[in-house]
């Protein structure tokens, strides 16, 4: 007989194991499924996972690793700070756009102006935009008590309508012939948020993430804060009795979370993406729920989970181009990292035994 | 601008390092797809040509392509892969791709690059369009015809000129046989998504419209309309002739195929050059499926011949005298429409009932 038995404590050796395993187990499923479509299984999985880092265009590839990790990795460490708290901010794809919206249109409000100010005041503006729209679920949170996952969740698809109005209004480039979109930020070099290194894909959303990382370390580990929330997370009735006060945490957590998203969406608008248009978001707030799990809400196994999703888009487009393999056999891919996660993190938990139950 | 010549500098040595051992070798040809291929519609149909590119040159092209890429530096990275991978000719077939084409295009000048739908070009970005407009123009005859409600929905994506031209044209030849039509439009804000589709075509039927237009790319609306009976459709970027012979009783089709295969050809005889094409019936790049049985025949014989009309350049859809909207005077007694107005059309003529969103 096998049966299933709770651990008496959370296995310390698991918690750190089960990315690991996690990942193995994605490769092994992983290669099952490109064989089942035809494909060799071995390179699949070396075109996705190797040549990015270590391939022949790697020179491209490891800046753009960067470009794609940075907006994942500093969203996820907000929602890592809620996460562990019990606080469930779903909708940071909503905060990252209106921080974009935010920061674009400070921007260019001054254009076509030169000057030193207008990117510091971008960045503030960004911000500002994706702490105000976490705000509004903190706020009906703890006035009315209504659930946040909910609220931030329909919040996205506000301000996906937000944006869509935006692109074809407010924001829209006076010279483009009608169409959809704002002025390309990457033309005007006092809103460019330009890489600091050339060829290096170091722009300064992937400071801040660097930033935002050894912040919310210290603050998790060193900070009485983070003391509050993790023992609110843990044990909220320990952290009343605690003087923890619920709904300035709630006010931090969500507020923190949407302010790191919102300066996520800005630096993209201003950098790699370039500009505002219908289709600017492509999930970084959805996938930075997996990245923050991932990475166990711990600041450093963030960064590695954040590397590692967006090896996987950049090494999935790679697959897809060389391969031929379907953009959905990517995608269920990546799911499995995410279910192998899931699936293993029960183990941390939880334990087999093995043999009959003594009578009592 | 470091980066840029540090990856062409790299590109030319791999170039030249293979240069003797590759110099019989394929031309390779990208694609990159704002959708899946599965969609039905407008990825479906660039991948037909595609298809119809590996066909007519059998061995000596290479096609490779990248489904469901997002507009932005997504789109940027996996163009900059092709060109690495050592493509000769990428086609860019979603108008978001502008700015990434024209950014990678600058970093591989000996690529060539084509971008559909845009607006901005280099020397070796060329642009290519269809003019959907003409096809507009036989449903709109066809929905006028049929219509008993008089009430025809719409399912418009996003308001920019090529939809809103798509809307005139519909609505001016619904209305010159029909004087009594009048348009429903939901505006959807999406290219392809079955769900929200579907929605708007049963908001439209329940708020009385027996025929659904729409300029989006999924099935949704055609199965909606099935589902309810008696409602009209039309295949649209693909024939959807699954949906026939009613509801769907004809269809735009974007034929790609002799463009991607003439492109192609011209890259491989290095005549290639950059060009701004925007073609129709005339060419064969928008055709009109097979109108079926559903529609009187009258109706049908009426809509055969304005085709022929369009083939032969006799007849252009915008031909005066035509109103805005507002009652302004657009188009005098027998003029036609310039493509420069055309192409960024963000009017409606008169009669259009709301506003275009903004």
């Amino acid at each position: 007989m096998i049966r299933l038995e709770k651990r008496p404590q959370v296995s310390a050796f698991m918690s750190y194991a089960t990315p690991v395993l996690a990942v193995l187990a994605t490769f092994a499923a992983g290669g099952v499924l490109f064989y089942l479509l035809g494909k060799d299984p071995v390179q699949s999985i070396i075109t996705i996972f190797y040549d990015p880092i270590f391939g022949e265009f790697s020179f491209y590839y490891r800046p753009q690793l960067l470009i794609k990790g940075a907006p994942l990795i500093l969203i996820a460490i907000g929602l890592a700070m809620g996460f562990k708290a019990g606080i469930w901010n779903i909708g940071a794809e909503g905060q990252y756009i209106v921080g974009a919206i935010c920061g674009a249109a400070a921007g260019l409000a001054f254009y076509p102006m030169e000057a030193v100010w207008i990117f510091p005041l971008m960045i503030a503006a960004g911000a500002f935009g994706g702490w105000l729209w976490a705000m509004i679920p903190a706020f009906l949170k703890v006035r009315f008590g209504t659930n946040e996952i909910l609220v931030s969740l329909m919040l996205v698809y506000v301000a996906e309508q937000l944006l869509a109005s935006m692109s074809l209004g407010l924001l829209k480039n006076p010279e483009g012939f009608g169409f959809p979109g704002s002025r390309n930020l990457q033309q005007y070099a006092s809103a460019h948020n330009a890489e600091i290194v050339a060829g290096t894909g170091m722009h300064w959303g992937v400071v801040a993430a660097l930033i935002a990382v050894i912040f919310a370390y210290v603050l998790l580990t060193r900070h009485r804060l983070g003391f509050a929330i993790r023992v609110t997370g843990e044990a909220p009735r320990a952290a009343h009795f605690a003087g923890v006060n619920a709904a300035r945490l709630t006010f931090f957590c969500l507020g923190m979370s949407g302010l790191l998203a919102g300066l996520a969406g800005m630096f993209e608008v201003s950098g790699p993406a370039g500009q505002i248009s219908i289709d600017f978001n492509v999930g970084y707030g959805f996938t930075a729920i997996i990245v923050a799990f991932l990475g166990r809400l711990h600041p450093i196994g963030i960064v590695l989970a954040g590397l590692l999703m967006a090896l996987t888009y950049i090494g999935g487009d790679i697959a897809q181009s060389q391969l031929q393999l379907p953009a959905a056999a990517i995608q269920v891919f990546q799911g499995m990292l995410l279910f192998f996660l899931l699936a293993f993190d029960f183990f941390t938990n939880y334990r087999f035994r093995f043999g009959f139950r003594r009578a009592v | 601008m470091k980066f840029g010549k540090l990856l062409t500098s790299a590109v030319l040595a791999l170039g030249l390092a293979g240069g003797a051992a590759f110099a019989q070798d394929k031309t390779k040809v990208g694609f990159v797809y704002v959708g899946p291929v599965g969609d039905g519609g407008w990825t479906y149909e660039h991948d037909q040509g595609r298809k119809a590119v590996e066909e007519a040159f059998g061995d000596a092209v290479e096609t490779v392509y990248v489904e469901n890429v997002a507009e932005g530096p997504d789109s940027e990275r996996v163009m900059t892969q092709m060109a690495l991978d050592g493509a000769d000719l990428i086609f860019t077939t979603s108008f978001g791709y502008m700015d990434p084409t024209i950014n990678v295009a600058a970093k591989f000048p000996n690529v060539k690059f084509e971008h559909a739908t845009g607006y901005k070009r280099a020397d070796n970005v060329s642009t290519y369009s269809a003019r959907f407009y003409e096809g507009r123009a036989v449903q709109g005859h066809i929905a006028g015809k049929m219509t008993k409600s008089n009430i025809v929905g719409y399912i418009a994506s996003f308001p920019i000129p090529e939809v809103i031209r798509g809307i005139n044209s519909a609505y001016l030849h619904a209305s010159k046989v029909n004087p009594d039509v009048e348009f429903k439009i939901i505006w959807v804000y999406t290219w392809f998504d079955p769900a929200k589709e579907a929605d708007a075509a049963k908001a439209l039927i329940e708020q009385g419209a027996d025929v659904v237009l729409q300029h989006t790319d999924s099935t949704a609306p055609q199965a909606a309309a099935a589902e309810a009976g008696g409602v009209v459709t039309f295949g649209q970027a693909s024939d959807m002739a699954e949906y026939g012979p009613f509801p769907r009783v004809s269809s735009i089709i974007d034929n790609w195929a002799p463009y991607y295969v003439a492109r192609t050809k011209a890259v491989m005889d290095g005549t290639w050059e950059s060009v701004d094409t925007w073609d129709g019936i005339p060419t064969g790049m928008v055709e009109i499926g097979e109108i079926t049985d559903a529609v009187p025949a009258d109706v049908k014989e009426e809509a055969l011949a304005m085709i022929e009309a369009m083939r032969t350049g006799a007849y252009h859809p915008f031909t005066g005298p035509i109103n805005k909207q507002d009652g302004s005077a657009w188009l005098g007694e027998g003029e036609t429409a310039d493509d420069g107005t055309l192409a960024g059309m963000s009017f409606y003529i008169e009669g259009v009932d709301g506003e275009i969103p903004n």
